[in-house]
């Protein structure tokens, strides 16, 4: 297994009250993201658990993408996977954006 | 039709239950893990596997739980099988009008097989203690992964049980068993052979499985409302009653090789159709038939 | 240990017990008086023919014998594995036995359960552990399954269990590790119709297994997280 952390500034705060959203399974081939407010000084905050090693590059190019369809900021996602594909990845991280902005507050 | 297979734990709990009644305990954001798999360089899941909550249904308050066949295929863990038995302690607390149990699972997780044994022991005495308690236990099972192993125990605990054609009930997995004995014994991968052994239609007609319903979400809950009046009877009489019945069905059933023969014995014609009738259709056939 | 030696260290001043193939039942005179016991040999698997026989064995007693303590002595190398016991519902027999020592137990009669030689997997589940209290023989062998197969289907190297079971408990074989997460209250040496008898004296206390874990330290989760469940907010 690999951890993997990263942070990107300059979006915009969601609101701190809105529920955390879970989307997907960590099952092979998938994954699960858990998006959630977190006062992060503005950041938004990557921590992958991945059971693929030596993959960092590949995580670090889908979620420079993710971060320029959704500039969030003071938001922690989570992630456990078991090797999805990058498009997998995307996928469940817009259906998690999709689910935690599209929430209650 | 909304695919009660295809379903993830987590769709089923919030397609199945009163639209936004859903409320988790220990969501996933309290990342309650399993550390035994991590220290195994296995990926955990920030629910273990297993969805515990409170809900509606038709109106009704319940507490209900999801087991995640995607993940580990449901196995149970330490963590696992803690939620499960919480969740069934806390209703001899509150006496909700019953529990639901969405059950999914190849029973015990061997990566913390311990821990998982001992959790389902746990979660059968506190089924027991609850139903004991006047509390019904309802099981829907039409997952993917079925219901084996400690949890296949579990479920035949419980008040009643909701099943789909394509939902699995028994002890040892086929593969288990044709890894262990062989594929003359149990060819896993015939699969007409395994859902007409462990399948639902057949444990319908055995009388394990109280209703058979399409695979549909709505189906499932039409069928769980139905069985919420339940009363749970571990009295003297009732479980003298279930023995003469399970004592009956090995004098009659017991040295019959197939399913097709116990349905033929129980009177059903033409047995080899049953597998290829819709929900309603196969009902129907086997109306005053079921053991 | 031979069955019949366990008895006769369990009930010194008389049992009478008939054994039939893999089954035996009868009574045995204890300190606190008469005690019913059902058990097993030759580390039987557990089918659907055995399991129905202990259940009505089980109901037999609640039936003719109210209050009488009953003492599970199952020797199994686990569930009987067969297409037929599938078919017949082998996992509901095992509930029916379940269902019927909970009768028992709401009725009032302890359940003692001694591991004396093999104690495994499904066959664990629908026996000894359906016990108040489940105590074991330091001999005694209790598992899920052993640490190679356990590697075949795991995909995690042998050597890697192997290494970690040395540290932890919670998946390899042994009765210490039950001992350690709660599963077995106590082993039982020496005088063992003096354990019986003390066993036969413990309050019933409802299933506490997940507290002796973590107290031993072999389970630390399980307590607190069902009682988080239990007590969690909503």
């Amino acid at each position: 297994m690999e951890k993997l952390t990263f942070e990107f500034f300059g979006g915009a705060p969601v609101n701190a009250t809105r529920a955390p959203a879970l989307v997907g399974v960590v099952g092979s081939g998938n994954l699960e993201v858990l998006i959630e407010p977190a006062e992060l000084g503005g950041a938004c905050a990557v921590e992958i658990l991945t059971a693929a090693r030596g993959f960092g590059a590949t995580w670090k190019a889908v979620l420079d993408d993710f971060f320029t369809r959704h500039k969030l900021a003071d938001v922690r996602i989570a992630i456990n996977d078991v090797g999805a594909t990058p498009a997998v990845v995307a996928l469940r991280l817009d259906q998690a954006v999709e689910d935690f902005l599209g929430g209650g507050a | 039709m909304s695919s009660y297979y295809e379903a993830s734990a987590r769709e089923r709990l919030h397609a199945l239950f009163d639209r936004g009644s859903f409320h988790e305990f220990l969501p996933p954001s309290e990342r309650v893990v399993s550390p035994h798999l991590v220290q195994l360089d296995t990926p955990a899941a920030f629910d273990d596997g297993v969805i515990v909550g409170r809900a509606t249904l038709d109106g009704r308050p319940v507490l209900v739980a999801a087991q995640e066949g995607g993940f580990m295929g449901g196995a149970v863990g330490e963590v696992h099988g803690a939620k499960l038995v919480g969740l069934l302690e806390r209703a001899r607390d509150e006496k909700p009008a019953a529990v639901l149990l969405l059950v999914e699972s190849g029973g015990v997780r061997l990566h913390e097989a311990n821990a998982g044994l001992i959790g389902v022991s746990e979660i059968m005495r506190a089924v027991l203690a609850l139903r004991s308690e006047g509390v019904p236990v309802v099981v829907l099972d039409g997952g993917q992964f079925g219901c084996f192993g400690g949890m296949g125990i579990v479920a035949r605990l419980c008040d009643a049980i909701v099943m789909s054609e394509e939902g699995r009930l028994g002890l040892s997995g086929p593969e288990v068993i044709e890894t262990t004995c062989g594929v003359e014994e149990f060819d896993s991968r015939d699969r007409a052979l395994v859902w007409r052994t462990v399948g639902g239609k057949h444990r319908y007609l055995l009388g394990e499985a109280d209703a058979i319903v399409a695979d549909d979400i709505s189906a499932f809950r039409a069928a769980a409302i139905h069985l919420l009046d339940t009363k749970p009877d571990l009295s003297l009489e009732a479980l003298t009653a279930e023995h003469e019945r399970l004592g009956a069905r090995i004098e009659k059933f017991g040295a019959l090789r197939d399913a097709l023969d116990i349905w033929s014995a129980l009177g059903v014609e033409k047995p080899e159709n049953l597998p290829l009738l819709e929900a309603d259709a196969f009902r129907a056939a086997v109306d005053g038939k079921r053991a | 240990m031979d069955a019949k030696i366990l008895l006769s260290r369990l009930f010194p001043t008389g049992f009478d017990v008939d054994f039939d193939g893999q089954f035996f039942h009868g009574t045995g005179e204890s300190a606190r008086g008469k005690v019913a016991i059902v058990g097993s040999v030759d580390a039987a698997p557990i089918g659907v023919e055995l399991a129905f026989r202990m259940a009505g064995d089980v109901l037999t007693v609640v039936r003719d014998h109210p209050d009488r303590p009953i003492l599970l002595l199952v020797d199994t190398q686990g569930q009987r594995l067969s297409r037929r016991d599938e078919l017949l519902g082998i996992n509901g027999y095992m509930a029916h036995l379940a269902k019927c020592l909970q009768l028992a137990r709401n009725r009032g009669h302890r359940i003692v359960g001694l591991v004396y030689s093999e104690a495994v997997s499904g066959g664990f589940l629908a026996s000894s552990l359906l016990a108040d209290r489940c105590h074991a023989l330091p001999e005694a062998q209790v598992r899920v399954m052993n640490l190679p197969a356990m590697s075949r289907i795991t995909k995690i190297p042998l050597e890697r269990l192997e290494e970690l079971s040395t540290s932890s408990p919670v998946f390899a074989p042994g009765v210490m590790n039950y001992l350690q997460m709660g599963a077995v209250h106590s082993l039982w040496e020496g005088d063992l119709s003096q354990r019986l008898a003390e066993s036969l004296d413990a309050p019933a206390e409802g299933d506490v297994r997940r507290e002796w874990g973590e107290e031993r330290g072999g389970r630390k989760l399980a307590r607190p997280v069902a009682e988080r469940v239990r007590h969690a907010a909503g």
